[in-house]
């Protein structure tokens, strides 16, 4: 690839146009959401979750025990067995519909909440996170009655108690994907969210609340890693459900090995967005960016590797590099912004790691001329041209604002580099020729294929992985298999 | 001395489409029920363990690149085979089992069946387990089944063909291709339907028979890295668990048995649902 000169326009300037924290209306503590109302941790210990823009303390929140999640197991065992395994479909869809228009109620609150917790900017927990999680209540609410017609045979059964551990990079997010289709199946739950981004799972609890779900149908236990494990290690759970690292994802499959329980699995990706001549260059330029720096790169399924054919290589990275120095970085509660904090100090650890072998490797570096601010965690969008398929950068999730660049010549061969991976969850296909875009897409080892678009999502689609990015589906109908026992 | 003599058969493996001994040269002696020398079957090693991965590596590509009809006719030409032979294995059937010959027909024509059932789902799969999804926004989204990869499958013990055609030929109708190890007592059912394949248009590679010792060729098919899938059919609880273990290495579906058995359960165990998402405009 040519040299690396581009314009450097920067982002345009507009005046602030913050969103108010005060609408979060955030509580001093928290306690667990166990049979149906809050309660303190057993051990009355707490940890803090900070505000990643700026590193204030937004506030303190339980870290449950081993008995704590033991309270919770039980809890959601004995609902299941005294109402909710006695409610009828119609009933369970009533109450999802419930917590659906209640999270559309509420949704300006919870979208400053998202934002302030998780570092996201403000324009993406309000356009995508929030609306996003009432439709998939609203989606599944529709199927709690029409179980017999879902194609798993007449009334098939729930599995019963579903432990669900779920990531910080979607937290409430993630959180409806887990308990919407677990709720319509007939099971219980109890929820553990991510360490660094407990809020909105408390918020919803409350709305559990106002939608007067049964006590101890749905609880939520905050912690760190060990809470998540005594979940996974809990005999009376039937099934476990994950949304992470590959990494923590193989350590829980080999937990749940030798039990009877159920598992799905949501884990890393690193998804290759392939991008052909003939395709249009302003709409890539757009979906590139939005496959990589949407969500600060925190997502599962992002576009980490760009495979650009090598006859249009050098205009596209030119015209990516002047448009990754226009993105806005900084405050998340601006409306404005386009790319907000890094979720944790440690995610961006390893960020700074990961980036720092691929100049070590070779890779040429680009970084965005944006200023960051003096506090919080902060990582400026990053390109990497001449990448090879060998260097860490290509090969491993970062999991942050930084895309990999690599060439290829003929559709073989970018099928070839877009498989060389063990991953396999999602990928980009950039052409105006129908033909050759699903000649790519049948021949992707991915869960999940945009093409002329990326990073989409919808409560009717389903989405997961192949090989080591999982097993199971979360979204339409196939997700209701991941909580029935067929 | 005018009676004619037997001509006895060798019982080897089958890897991609080939029938070599064990690269090991090692065989076992597999009796009757009532202890009766039946046959010397190669004893499949580790190492052709892997050899047969990398043959359904390769076969499964040739496999799935085939029409959904082309592969239908394929399993279906297979079950013409089993008829066409069917004395001889319920011959097979009746001496690794120790059924009557009556009962061991009734066997192969219950597994010819299960052939023939399975041969139809390959061009259905698609349509029962896939979707066009209704989106909310200007996108043509379809879910298709598409099969996992290689799928190892543990055959079970006592049911040396019947169960062997549900285990195996529920992951080949979607698109797998299978590295099987046959019932380590009761392999020679599977050996012969095994040599049926290579004369019913099978590319080579999609379904690799490997006859042996279960204990110690089942945990390397759970641990390599390139199988997607494995049934554990053929094993205990115990076993089962230390092979499940293994498999979490590398994120593997895995099949236990289950105390109600659906087909759709077995046909639904090694496909994975790929979504695309186009978009619509002018």
């Amino acid at each position: 690839m040519g040299e690396l000169t581009t314009s450097r326009l920067g982002a345009m300037q507009y005046d602030p146009a913050p969103e108010s924290p005060d609408i979060a209306h955030l509580q001093e503590r928290y306690g667990l959401f166990i049979d149906g109302s809050f309660t303190d941790p057993s051990a009355s210990e707490s940890f803090a979750t900070v505000n990643p823009a700026n590193e204030v303390v937004l506030a303190h929140v339980a870290q449950a025990s081993n008995e704590d999640v033991n309270a919770a197991v039980t809890a959601a065992r004995r609902a299941y067995e005294t109402k909710w395994s006695k409610t009828t479909g119609a009933q369970r869809s009533k109450y999802l519909y419930r917590i659906a228009r209640l999270i559309q109620e509420r949704s300006r609150e919870l979208a400053v909440v998202e934002t302030l917790d998780n570092g996201k900017p403000i324009r993406e927990s309000r356009d995508v996170d929030i609306p996003l999680a009432a439709a998939h209540f609203f989606y599944y609410a529709g199927w709690a009655d029409k179980l017999d017609y879902a194609g798993f045979g007449l009334s098939p059964r729930p599995l019963g108690v579903a432990g669900q551990i779920i990531p910080w990079n979607f937290p409430l997010l993630m959180a409806a994907w887990k308990l919407a289709p677990a709720l319509a199946a007939g099971n219980t739950c109890v929820l553990k969210p991510a360490e660094t981004t407990p809020l909105t799972a408390l918020v919803l609890a409350e709305i559990l609340q106002q939608a007067e779900l049964p006590p101890g149908v749905v609880n939520v236990v905050t912690g760190d890693g060990t809470t998540g494990a005594a979940l996974v290690d809990h005999p009376d759970v039937d099934k476990i459900a994950f949304t992470g690292s590959t990494e923590v994802g193989r350590m829980i499959q080999r937990r749940v090995a030798t039990s009877h329980k159920h598992l799905t699995l949501e884990l890393g990706g690193k998804g290759a967005n392939i991008v052909f001549e003939d395709a249009p260059v302003d709409e890539v330029i757009e979906g590139i960016i939005d496959g990589i720096f949407f969500n600060q790169g925190h997502v599962c399924c992002a576009g980490s590797r760009l495979l650009v054919q090598e006859s249009v290589a050098d205009e596209v990275l030119r015209r990516l590099l002047r448009r990754v120095d226009q993105l806005r970085v900084g405050d998340p509660l601006d409306k404005n912004t386009d790319v907000g904090a890094i979720n944790s100090a440690a995610q961006l650890a390893r960020i700074e790691e990961l980036t720092a072998y691929g100049e070590e490797e070779g890779a040429t570096r680009y970084t965005s001329s944006c200023t960051l601010p003096d506090r919080g965690y902060w990582f400026a969008p990053t390109v990497f041209a001449d990448v090879a398929q060998s260097h860490r950068i290509a090969r491993e999730e970062i999991f942050g604002p930084v895309l990999s660049v690599l060439t290829f010549r003929t559709p073989e061969e970018a099928v070839a580099k877009a498989n060389n991976t063990n991953y396999g969850l999602a990928c980009g296909v950039w052409s105006e020729k129908g033909s050759r875009t699903l000649w790519v897409a049948e021949r992707l080892r991915a869960g999940v294929v945009w093409a002329n678009t990326y990073n989409r999502f919808d409560p009717a689609s389903p989405f997961g992985g192949v090989r080591e990015s999982g097993f199971g589906r979360e979204g339409g109908r196939h997700g209701l298999e991941a909580y029935l026992d067929v | 001395m005018s009676e004619r003599l037997d001509v006895k058969k060798t019982y080897k493996l089958l890897i991609n489409g080939a029938f070599p001994r064990s690269e090991s040269g090692r065989s076992y002696e597999v009796t009757s029920l009532r202890g009766a020398f039946l046959a010397n079957v190669a004893q499949a090693s580790r190492k052709d363990v892997r050899d047969a991965v990398v043959a359904a590596r390769a076969a499964q590509a040739k496999w799935w690149a085939l029409s959904a009809y082309n592969r239908g006719q394929v399993i279906y030409r297979l079950a013409e085979m089993a008829e066409s032979r069917r004395e001889e294995l319920a011959e097979h059937v009746s001496l690794a089992e120790g059924l009557k010959l009556k009962a061991a027909r009734a066997v192969v024509a219950r597994a010819t069946d299960r052939v023939v059932w399975y041969a139809g789902w390959s061009d259905k799969v698609a349509q029962v387990f896939g979707s066009s999804n209704p989106v909310a926004g200007p996108f043509f989204n379809f879910s298709v089944p598409t099969p996992s990869g290689v799928v190892g499958v543990v055959a079970e013990q006592d049911s040396s063909l019947e169960a062997f055609v549900e285990a195996v030929f529920a992951p080949i109708a979607v698109g797998n291709a299978v590295v099987a190890l046959a019932s380590e007592q009761r392999p020679t059912p599977s050996v012969l339907l095994g040599e049926m394949t290579a004369t019913s248009d099978f590319p080579g590679g999609v379904l690799n028979v490997l006859t042996g010792f279960t204990g110690e060729l089942a945990p390397t098919l759970a641990a390599h890295e390139d199988v997607d899938g494995l049934d554990l059919a053929g094993v205990d609880e115990g076993f089962a668990d230390e092979l499940a273990l293994l498999g979490a290495g590398s994120i593997k579906r895995i099949l236990r048995p289950a105390s109600e058995d659906s087909p759709l359960r077995r046909l639904r165990a090694f496909i994975e649902t790929s979504t695309v998402w186009h978009t619509i405009g002018q």
